[in-house]
């Protein structure tokens, strides 16, 4: 019988494979309906560590951090989502930060130390927020549930450091993880089942309120 | 995404230099504007020049009491210091009600001021716009267009700059410093930064070709009550209808500069004197010549009474 881990693999191969076949199928529609590129793809090297390993890679230019991350190193954790910034689906920790891994490029972070879901905590060691997800069921279908947890991390650590948000009356004074506080902070992760009051739930009990 | 060769800058000044070298290149700072844009080849640079890295993120004093913001100071610091929080709370306020936590830990200085505009044709490249395609026509006269512009715009296009931070940076009497390709350095106060449409909708600011911005300087303090107040369609992570940004003192005189309204961030200074006499007056004398649509002209009412709410809580 498969480990689980073997498992995993196997499910991840799959992955990369319909990947490659989507990228196949839209490339060839591609050239129908757009004009061919007119320079030639520029190829790049780039270092950065994932979850604390460093990877050393060559890119075409043009792939965004999420393509590196799904396509390349086959962390498929991170998801793309709207890949314009706007949903926040595939929202990663860049040196403690959350930025939307589709809107930078993989080559613009080198030497970066990026922390996707994988490498906030596993089945075995699920990291605080992640359990408190399950708990509170933050999800239905799970899509966006990458980057909610990934951005809800970042959140709590924005919080305790002080930064202002929108819904802050003082803007010079500490900042508290209210439910008010909370919805405005992550208005850039969006969930089409609309999970959002649990999300809040689980994000207030792992601030600890 | 057309292909591109990328380069790492050694220096703002090199940076500027080889922008000029190369007709198809393109400075990257956050990327969030640029890569959005290039994902739709709305923009194809040939060559990305990234200026990360180069020292140009710092936050510092200038002799005159005021504030040098390096140009990729990013838009969560710059809301998070605390001399801009406590001395200049209309940008806080105007960058904390713009994008979300993720983009504004990209976004820069620089790079909000140059953002382009959010008009839908001019995203969508199946349609006609003067802005993308210069000739080619303008599918929001006539079109969907409630969002757009109601003053300074012209018959050739009525998109209106999108960005809050540019808005309170214009109630600030901001200064943009730039290096030029030759080595020259200048200061372009944020009030002629950006031109109005015309008949060159796509030519959008004064910058010249390779002109990279080092840093956005803020005046002395100038104190008094600061406001940012935007109204959109939704609570949080929208662009705005309409936003106003003022400067309320006690004796009821003050600045005020509106977003969502124009090609760039709209003030006028003459108007300001009515302010005093109120909402009314001075919203009518601001948008003085507007030239709204059917579908936006819900906007003119819409910022006096904007104003009318600022001015009531600027009282206190
Ligand atoms: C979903 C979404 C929602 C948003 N909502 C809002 C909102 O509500 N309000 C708002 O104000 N903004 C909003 N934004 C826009 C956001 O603020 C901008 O994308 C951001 O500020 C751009 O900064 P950047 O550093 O990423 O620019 P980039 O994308 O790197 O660059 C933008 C432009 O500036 C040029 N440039 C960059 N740096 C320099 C320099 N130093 N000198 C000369 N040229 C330079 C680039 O060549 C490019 O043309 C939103 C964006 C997204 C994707
Ligand atoms: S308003 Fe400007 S940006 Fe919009 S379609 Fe017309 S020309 Fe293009």
């Amino acid at each position: 019988m498969p480990t689980p881990r073997e498992l995993e693999m196997n499910r991840r191969d799959l992955m990369v494979v319909a990947g490659a076949c989507a990228a196949i199928s839209a490339a060839a529609t591609g050239t129908r309906a757009q004009p061919a590129p007119v320079g030639k793809p520029v190829l790049s090297e780039v270092s950065f560590s994932v979850n604390g390993r460093r990877h050393q890679l060559e890119l075409d230019t043009r792939t965004t951090l999420l393509d590196a991350l799904r396509e390349h190193l086959h962390l498929t954790g991170t998801k793309k989502g709207c890949d314009h910034g706007q949903c926040g689906a595939c929202t990663v920790l860049v040196d403690g930060q959350r930025v939307n891994s589709c809107l930078t490029l993989a080559i613009m972070n080198q030497g970066a130390e990026v922390t996707t879901i994988e490498g906030l905590g596993g089945v075995d060691n699920l990291h605080p927020m992640q359990a408190a997800f399950v708990k509170h069921d933050g999800f239905q279908c799970g899509y966006c549930t990458p980057g909610q947890i990934c951005s809800g991390v970042a959140v709590l650590e924005e919080i305790k450091a002080g930064i202002p948000s929108h819904v802050s009356a003082d803007l010079t004074g500490a900042m508290t993880a209210t439910e008010a506080e909370i919805r405005e902070r992550m208005s850039g992760n969006i969930c089409r089942c609309g999970a959002y009051s649990n999300i809040v739930e689980a994000m207030i009990e792992v601030a600890g309120g | 995404m057309r292909a591109f060769s990328y380069e790492k800058a050694g220096s703002p000044a090199e940076a500027a230099a080889a922008a000029a070298e190369s007709p198809g290149a393109k400075f990257i700072a956050g990327g969030t504007n640029l890569l959005d844009l290039m994902k739709l080849q709305i923009e194809v640079p040939t060559h990305l020049i990234d200026v990360n890295g180069l020292g140009l993120d710092k936050i510092e004093p200038t002799s005159d009491g005021g504030l040098r913001i390096g140009a990729l100071v990013r838009n969560t610091a710059l809301a998070a210091d605390e001399r801009v929080r406590r001395d200049y709370a209309v940008l806080p306020r105007a960058l904390l009600a713009g994008a979300s936590g993720q983009l504004r830990n990209r976004a820069t200085t620089a790079g909000n001021l140059l953002q382009r505009t959010r008009c839908p044709y001019f995203y969508d490249t199946a349609q006609p716009c003067n802005k993308r395609q210069p000739g080619s026509g303008c599918s929001a006269i006539g079109g969907f267009s409630r969002q757009l512009g109601v003053i300074g715009v012209s018959d050739a296009c009525i998109a209106t700059h999108p960005s809050d931070m540019a808005v309170a940076m214009r109630a600030l009497d901001a200064t943009v410093e730039t290096v030029k390709p030759d080595r020259s350095s200048r200061s372009i106060p944020v009030a002629d930064l950006h031109r109005l449409p015309g008949n060159t909708p796509h030519l959008e600011t004064v910058l010249e070709k390779g002109e990279l911005i080092t840093a956005v300087t803020l005046p002395k303090p100038v104190g008094g009550t600061q406001i940012y107040r935007k109204v959109r369609d939704r609570a949080s992570y929208a662009f705005a209808l309409i936003s106003v940004a003022a400067i309320v003192q006690r004796d009821g005189t003050g600045r005020i500069a509106l977003g969502g309204v124009a090609p760039k961030p709209w003030r006028v200074e003459k108007a300001e004197a009515e302010l005093p006499r109120g909402a009314k007056a001075a919203a009518a004398a601001m948008l003085a010549g507007a030239k709204p649509t059917d579908e936006n002209a819900f906007k003119l009412p819409l910022v006096e009474r904007t104003l009318d709410a600022v001015l009531a809580q600027a009282k206190g």
